[in-house]
């Protein structure tokens, strides 16, 4: 069994009293892809924005539990979540270039972090547009306007210019669900060789996704983790009615 | 009256409307070039008054606004943007902000002569500047401020509020996001607002009044605690204090100003169209 990296103990969260998560327990091993599924609103996004705090952004929002991070609790009130956003990095549901070239996207995290040789800077932009399965179709237009890229290039750019911060855990919010299937394969692709090096944590946007690419699997609805384990065995025998009516396609 | 007839007869009233709206300013232009053309020739632009200003050229009352606007600005810029930075990327709404919001409403509708007298006890009495170019720059500034702020506020928030969570998502803290992100792509609006209020400042004459404005001072200012000549009140003395004043100046007067406040939109709209074909979103 891999080490845990992030360890979710009675999560609670609440948007201005309206509860989004409901006592979650949840354990997260290093080096694997975890897919978070289940309908709309059932708490997906909101366990994945917990792990980055990025639900800091939100007005009203009420945080109960433990998050757990190698074993270090990233609520405490010692942390810094900027230091903790570099450690923990996000792809968001639509690709979302910054204006700029796409080298000025990749740089972006490194530079604010306080790199700024050049050499590096373009080390960095290589190895992660590599790593992304980018470099090839973008590395004689790296000072071209990101926006230019066609949506799953720059899905693959937004993907890269996480990697840039040297995360050791990657968050994907429904990453794929504005790309045609060819760009989701790339990125589902891209997945599979990022995992040796980073623990993957995604939304997927559909269960098909999420029995492809994850080798575990925990199923939420309405705020409450329903089932959580191997990714096989969810998608071939799941123990609960509830999730098998979902990936059955009774409901959802 | 059939639907058709109808639809023609709203289209050619708003259309009348429309253009009725653009003659006054068009009349207004065309009818100080025609009356003020005669008198420019670079005496005129660069020359001192003659002969209780009936002669001669008006360069220090050009190079006073010029002075003065560039002073509202520099009283205008820092104190506009930050507040509208405040406000727009800071600020929670509380009855701190709403009191805030409040003053800068109440300010854009102070008339122009209480910002004087504001400024003649603030700046030229109180803080002791006297009567200078320091004094009529605050005043002007202060005048501009409500215009930078909002117009500078407005433009920070049509930055994509997705630019700020990718940034806060990359590492990056509040002030960062707000120097690599919002400001680089809300600068041609918050450029556009400064000219704005500045423009309205240099062709002000209430607010200069009694805090900078000198009659006649056929010179250039020694020092930034000097008087001035300026344009909208040197405009306004020569067309109702100096008898036997010849019209054809009175009108070359009134277009120097237009033209130095028109060059002013015409700057702004030259950076809003730049930027906008830049922008990539």
């Amino acid at each position: 069994m891999k080490p845990i990296k992030i360890q979710v103990s009675d999560l609670s969260v609440y948007y201005d009293g309206h509860r989004a998560l409901n006592e979650v327990t949840l354990s997260i091993h290093a080096n694997e892809i975890l897919a978070i599924f289940g309908p709309a609103h059932s708490g997906r996004s909101t366990l994945l924005r917990t792990f980055n705090r990025l639900n800091d952004l939100i007005d009203g929002v009420l945080i109960d539990g433990q998050v757990l991070l190698d074993g270090d609790d990233i609520y405490a009130p010692s942390v810094d979540a900027v230091a903790l956003r570099r450690r923990v990095g996000m792809v968001f549901a639509l690709p979302i270039p910054l204006p700029g070239s796409i080298r000025s996207n990749i740089t972006y995290g490194p530079r604010l972090s306080g790199v700024h040789d050049k050499g590096r800077l373009d080390a960095i932009v290589e190895r992660t547009l590599r790593q992304a399965a980018l470099w090839d179709e973008v590395k004689d237009r790296l000072d071209e306007p990101a926006a230019a890229l066609s949506g799953g290039q720059q899905q693959r750019l937004c993907i890269a210019r996480v990697l840039a911060l040297e995360p050791e855990v990657i968050l994907l919010d429904a990453p794929t669900s504005g790309l045609d299937p060819i760009s989701t394969a790339k990125v589902e692709e891209s997945l599979q060789q990022l995992k040796n090096d980073y623990t993957i944590v995604i939304v997927p946007h559909s269960v098909q996704q999420a029995a492809r690419v994850a080798d575990q699997a925990a199923f939420f609805l309405a705020g409450e983790l329903v089932e959580h384990g191997i990714s096989h065995d969810i998608f071939t025998n799941p123990s609960d009615k509830r999730t098998e009516d979902y990936i059955t396609g009774r409901f959802g | 009256m059939s639907r058709q007839t109808t639809q023609k007869l709203a289209f050619a009233t708003l259309t009348l409307l429309a253009v009725i709206v653009v003659l006054p300013i068009v009349l207004v232009v065309a009818y100080i070039v025609v009356q003020g053309i005669g008198a420019i020739n670079w005496e005129f632009i660069s020359g001192f008054p003659r002969s209780g200003m009936r002669e001669g050229g008006i360069l220090p009352a050009v190079i006073g606004t010029v002075l003065l606007t560039f002073g509202a600005a520099i009283a205008a810029i820092p104190l506009g943007v930050g507040a509208a930075i405040y406000l727009a990327e800071y600020a929670r709404d509380n009855w701190l902000t709403r009191a805030i919001r409040l003053a800068i409403i109440n300010l854009a509708g102070i008339p122009s002569v209480v910002y004087g007298l504001f400024g003649l006890g603030m700046f030229v009495l109180f803080l002791g500047f006297g009567t200078s170019i320091v004094a009529g720059s605050l005043t002007l500034g202060l005048m501009t401020l409500p215009v930078v702020i909002s117009t500078a506020e407005e433009a920070i928030l049509t930055v994509p509020q997705s630019f700020r969570v990718v940034s806060i998502s990359l590492g990056g803290t509040r002030w960062q996001t707000v120097r690599e992100v919002v400001l680089p792509q809300s600068l041609p609006g918050i450029i556009t607002g400064i000219i704005l209020g500045l423009e309205r400042a240099a062709g002000e004459t209430a607010p200069i009044l009694f805090t900078v404005a000198a009659f006649y001072l056929p010179r250039v200012p020694h020092s930034i605690f000097d008087q001035t000549m300026a344009l909208p009140y040197h405009l306004y003395v020569i067309s109702t204090q100096v008898p036997g004043m010849p019209l054809s100046v009175q009108y070359g007067t009134a277009l120097v100003l237009l033209v130095l406040v028109l060059s002013l939109e015409v700057t702004a709209t030259i950076i809003r169209s730049y930027f906008r074909r830049k922008r990539q979103w």
